[in-house]
């Protein structure tokens, strides 16, 4: 019942995109085994957070652009989008500079 | 003619909305009934004297009809029969049609004598809980279930396929309105004055909700000329829409709410090309939920008989319909609601015996007209037991003590065939609730009502708790204006009527009358007030375990009429207010829907794509069996023309197909394979991560294998992918990866490295791909090119060329799956069909034939290239012998994490092929690879068959590939496949997982 505001095609049905998971993890350079945790994290580990979170979504039935999705995951309200190098959490507060 | 039976005695000689012009013939139970258009099933079997419809879900005692209603707990009848069969329909909710066919539930042989009344008598002993207390752990519950499930039960279901299509629309709008009666339709007025765009959705035929049970006065006019006028301004009115039999049932997020519109549910069958039912998704701006309330009853001893009904529903019936549901009447009210019942039916003629009210003080204002019409009051009194075991006969009243535990004075018993109980109003917060809203209790009314909102859902008239006339025509009012401010519309004006109404004395709370005999809380699920006490006893004190453990609430009414009194019952029993006991959480569908309209259009072929290659027609009408393989109808293989579809002739066919190719050249049908067109100048770089070998010196005009991982290190897909210029590459991959790999890909190329200049497109359906194979493939290629050079030198292994066939421009790759010499060639779809044909006839001269998928497949297992069943998402490039395709010079997805301890345990099963001793033995892939099949359980596994041919014409035996620990292939040659659910074991012989032509030279020369 959502609606998506895709950043390249507007505001479309959630029925258009498929759920790609957490958007807060990096992927972390191969590297020796110093960084096999980041790896392990990035690979595995996600929150289950309450409240605010960034996640990825595609819009596979459309542009096939990956949309980075700003939700409360209390009440599914989508608070922001945008490209996935995006900081939605900042762009929330008003504080993202234009490029 | 068969007058006798229509008279419909119980109908009054004028008055009500039915066409008394337009009789329709019903049968319920067979026999056969007339009643009016206008009429709902039940009010039909009312007029004519049907009081006994139904048995009783548990106990199996004579049930009646108890609303008039989507709320009815108790009337529940299986409508039509045959294809149209539908069980427990609600006989207060099914408009009468032509021919209407309807029989009661749960009871055998019929409904006067019903063998599994005796559990009525076993009633003692059938508490919360009895079957699981009584049953479960006892050897043969297995047993008992059948019999426990089948005598308490509701309808049966049809096994024959619905016949009916069902529609689904998406629809917008400014303010959505739920619930046509006066608030809704006050708010409809002026919202649609006011400019929005208005949808107004009623489950009801017409207009009008609760005003067309009453006999209110609007402005000194009945009330059907208000709602009649307003609905011709509405009607006229662009901006909005009006939908009738059309009932919401959830409320989801973004302030979604779905309804299903009955489209031919009142006829006896769609017309044609007319849907049953349309699912309308509405997404509206705003929504006014007007969905009114719901009349309790009052919870005392046998208060289930045939004759006792709600007060508003025996008010309905007369008022509406035009029907006596009874001669003589006992009114049981704790609110002023019962007296409006008694007027109603007083001035109907039917005899009104007395009005029993809990309350110690009359309203004033009725004195005047109980005197008129010589109704006795008895003020704080009660019914206390019911009598007449088909249907009520009469009543035992008493006085209630100050505590109301006990019974003061001597009770005295009247007859009455009519008891009309009302326990007061409960506000339909159903939908209010789905929107994410807590409902909170007011005592006032003593019923929960909405509390704080969620969304953009604001509840008016009877559903936020206010039941005077007047209010709900002014919160509609109000509510819209409010709405249409927030729109930035201009507010519009209204002139509220003026009504006929009395002022609303409080309520006083009466749960439960003190007394013996059944007291049912539940009706549709036979919850007793006992089974709340057991409940509370026993610990199960939560409103949620309450609910679980007795199933109150639990049936097709969800608990409209009973949910609030036993909760009350429970709060009672631990001395807590109400609204700390609480409510169960309300959730869609608010009432009973099909799961027609939910699906659609998208069953049977619409439900799934069908994939078609551009030859398939050619295929058709060549003998092939196609089989599935995901979404893609594939050739599995080609039957001559003499030849029946049989599993000996499947064999032949095959082995044919096999030696054709192994012997001369084959062709066969590869357009599933997933191709993705891969441009930009930073490709090469890409391939080099995606792809676990290197790709930065592959040249132009070559094709290279590669397996990709995922990043958690195990293998997620193989295939070629060729370079067709400096910035050109086509790959291909496994049919059933296509659509991941691509998605993979794009996650890569815009999320972890959008610095890189690469695009993917998928070119699946673009291209027509088809694999020429065999040792006599260069004859029929060179035929088909006559202007090119096709020798070894120029064209050679893993070559690719970009032709004309014909002037059609194709691509052709020297790749090989079968492990013959092989040149997989790629056109245009439209030209799929003309290039395969000629080929074939090309390659004539050579007996070439075409060949399917289970022939590709034998000789894949032949030539041990892996597959799907190998990559099955839990294998290692090194478990499936391919780690020489490992760089060790580049970070490629996968490369971390493939290094883990576990990936490169070198115990790990690992690929082999297998040979049955016997040499004839048909190992089921999917079978467990033991050491000995005779040891009892828990036997070590050792491995697993993943694929297996039943027969290698080449080697003349079955062969199958498979998994087995790396220690064990060391130590032993042979080994058991077991497959318990088939009681098969065969054992195997351990060898090269390449079966035949282990140095390739076939596909090089």
């Amino acid at each position: 019942m959502l609606i998506i505001h895709c950043p390249l095609c507007g505001p479309r049905d959630h029925a258009e995109f498929t759920y790609i998971g957490d958007a807060t993890k990096n992927r972390p350079e191969n590297g020796d085994s110093s960084n096999d945790h980041a790896w392990y994290d990035f690979v595995y580990l996600r929150d289950n957070p309450k409240g605010l979170h960034e996640e990825l979504w595609q819009h596979s039935f459309g542009c096939r652009c990956f949309v980075k999705v700003l939700r409360n995951t209390l009440t599914h309200e989508i608070i922001a989008t945008g490209m996935p190098k995006d900081n939605l959490i900042l762009k929330e507060k008003g504080l993202e500079l234009s490029v | 003619m068969f007058r006798f039976q229509s008279r419909q005695q119980q109908r009054l000689d004028d008055g009500g909305q039915i066409n008394r012009l337009a009789p329709i013939n019903f049968t319920f139970d067979g026999k056969k009934f007339i009643g009016f258009e206008g009429d709902t099933l039940a009010s039909a079997l009312l007029a004519n004297g049907v009081r006994l419809v139904g048995r009783s879900f548990k106990y199996h005692r004579p049930r009646g009809i108890y609303s008039a209603g989507i709320e009815e707990p108790n009337a529940l009848v299986a409508l039509r029969s045959g294809d149209r069969h539908e069980p427990n329909t609600r006989a207060t909710a099914i408009e009468l049609f032509p021919g209407l066919e309807a029989k009661s539930q749960n009871r055998w042989p019929n409904l006067l004598l019903d063998y599994l009344q005796i559990n009525n008598l076993l009633s003692p002993f059938l508490s919360a809980g009895f079957y699981y207390k009584t049953f479960m752990g006892l050897p043969g519950w297995h047993f008992y279930e059948y019999f426990i499930r089948k005598a308490a039960g509701m309808g049966d279901g049809t096994k024959f396929k619905d016949p009916d299509k069902y529609d689904k629309k998406h629809v917008h709008c400014d303010i959505l309105i739920v619930g046509g009666g006066p608030t809704g339709i006050s708010a409809a007025v002026t919202a649609g004055r006011a400019g929005a765009r208005v949808i107004l959705v009623d489950n009801h035929p017409k207009l009008g909700g609760q005003l067309n049970g009453e006999r209110y006065f609007l402005d000194k006019k009945p009330a059907h000329r208000w709602i009649e006028q307003c609905v011709e301004e509405l009607d006229g009115l662009e901006n909005v829409t009006i939908a009738t039999r059309t009932s919401a049932f959830g409320y989801y997020d973004s302030d979604v709410v779905n309804a299903i519109e009955s489209v031919s549910d009142h006829l006896p069958e769609p017309l044609d090309y007319q849907c049953r039912q349309r699912l309308w998704q509405i997404r509206a701006k705003k929504v006014i939920l007007a969905t009114g309330a719901t009349e309790r009853p009052i919870v005392f001893s046998n208060n289930d008989r045939p004759g006792i009904m709600l007060a508003s529903a025996a008010r309905r019936y007369v008022n509406q319909y035009a029907v006596k549901p009874g001669k003589k009447a006992v009114i049981f009210t704790n609110n002023d609601d019962g007296y409006k019942t008694a007027f109603d039916l007083a001035r109907s003629g039917i005899e009104v015996v007395a009005v029993v009210d809990s309350r110690k003080n009359i309203p004033e204002h009725f004195e005047k007209e109980l005197n008129e019409k010589d109704i006795e009051v008895i003020a704080s009194s009660v019914v206390i037991d019911t009598y007449g075991y088909f249907g009520l006969n009469s009543v035992k009243i008493g006085t209630l003590s100050h505590d109301g535990k006990t019974i003061e004075s001597n009770p005295y018993i009247v007859s009455a065939d009519l008891l009309a109980v009302s326990g007061g109003w409960s506000p339909n917060v159903h939908l209010y609730c789905h929107s994410g809203g807590k409902p909170v209790y007011n005592d006032s009314i003593e019923a929960f009502v909405p509390g704080e909102l969620s969304q953009n859902g604001h509840s008016a008239g009877a559903s936020r708790g206010s039941f005077s006339l007047t209010d709900c025509l002014q919160e509609g009012h109000n509510i819209a204006n409010t709405m249409a401010k927030a729109l930035n519309l201009e507010v519009a004006e209204q002139i509220i009527p003026e009504t006929n109404e009395n002022t609303i004395v409080p309520i006083e709370a009466l749960w439960r009358v003190p007394g013996k005999g059944k007291k049912f809380v539940d009706l549709q699920d036979d919850v007793t007030e006992s089974d709340i006490t057991l409940a509370h006893r026993e610990g199960y004190v939560s409103v949620e375990h309450l609910k679980r453990y007795t199933t109150l609430g639990m049936g097709t009414d969800q608990g409209k009429t009973s949910n609030l009194n036993g909760q009350a019952i429970m709060a009672q029993e631990k001395a807590e207010p109400i609204e700390k006991i609480g409510t169960t959480t309300f959730r869609p569908p608010y009432t009973p829907i099909a799961l027609g309209p939910l699906a659609g259009r998208d069953i049977g072929l619409s439900y799934k794509h069908t994939r078609r290659s551009a030859m398939h027609n050619w295929h058709k009408q060549h003998g092939a069996i196609f089989v599935e393989a995901g979404q893609w109808l594939r050739p599995q293989y080609y039957l001559n023309e003499m030849e029946q579809p049989s599993k000996e002739n499947m064999d032949k066919a095959i082995s044919r197909e096999v030696q054709t190719v192994r012997t001369s050249v084959g062709l066969v049908d590869v357009s599933t394979l997933g191709k993705i067109d891969i441009q930009g100048k930073d490709s090469a770089e890409f391939l080099n991560r995606v792809y676990t070998n290197g790709w930065t010196k592959l040249p132009i005009g070559k094709a290279r294998y590669g397996i990709m991982l995922r990043e958690d290190g195990l293998v997620f897909d193989d295939g070629t992918t060729s370079r067709l210029d400096e910035c050109h590459y086509f790959m291909t991959t496994t049919t059933s990866n296509a659509a991941a790999v691509l998605s993979h890909m794009e996650y890569y190329l815009q999320v972890q490295w959008p610095e890189l200049d690469v695009k993917v497109t998928s070119v699946t359906e673009q291209w027509a791909a088809m694999a020429l194979a065999g040792p006599k493939s260069r004859n029929v290629l060179s035929k088909l090119l006559p202007t090119i050079n096709v020798d070894n030198e120029s064209f050679p292994f893993m070559g690719v060329r970009e032709v004309d066939i014909e002037g059609v421009p194709a691509r052709i790759f020297r790749i090989s799956f079968s492990g013959e010499l092989s040149y997989e060639i790629n056109v245009p779809a439209d030209f799929g069909e003309f290039i395969w044909q000629r080929i074939l006839e090309v390659g004539k001269a050579y007996s070439i034939r075409p060949y399917g998928t289970e022939a590709m497949g034998i000789m894949r297992i032949e030539k041990g290239h892996v597959a799907g069943p190998e990559l099955d998402g839990r294998t290692t490039a090194t478990d499936l012998g391919l780690q020489k395709l490992l760089s060790s010079k580049k970070d490629f997805i996968g490369s971390k994490m493939m290094h883990r301890e576990g990936l490169k345990d070198e115990n790990r099963p690992t690929l082999v092929g297998l040979v049955p001793v016997d040499k004839k033995s048909r190992v089921k892939s999917g079978a467990i690879l033991v050491k000995d099949p005779t040891l009892a359980p828990p036997v070590p596994k050792l491995g697993h068959v993943s694929s297996s041919a039943y027969l290698s014409p080449t080697l003349g035996h079955p062969i199958s590939l498979g998994f087995v620990s790396g220690d064990i292939i060391e130590t032993t040659k042979k080994i058991w496949a077991v497959s318990p659910l088939h009681n098969e074991s065969h054992e195997l012989e351990i060898t090269d997982p390449v079966f035949y032509d282990q140095k390739s030279e076939r596909l090089h020369d």
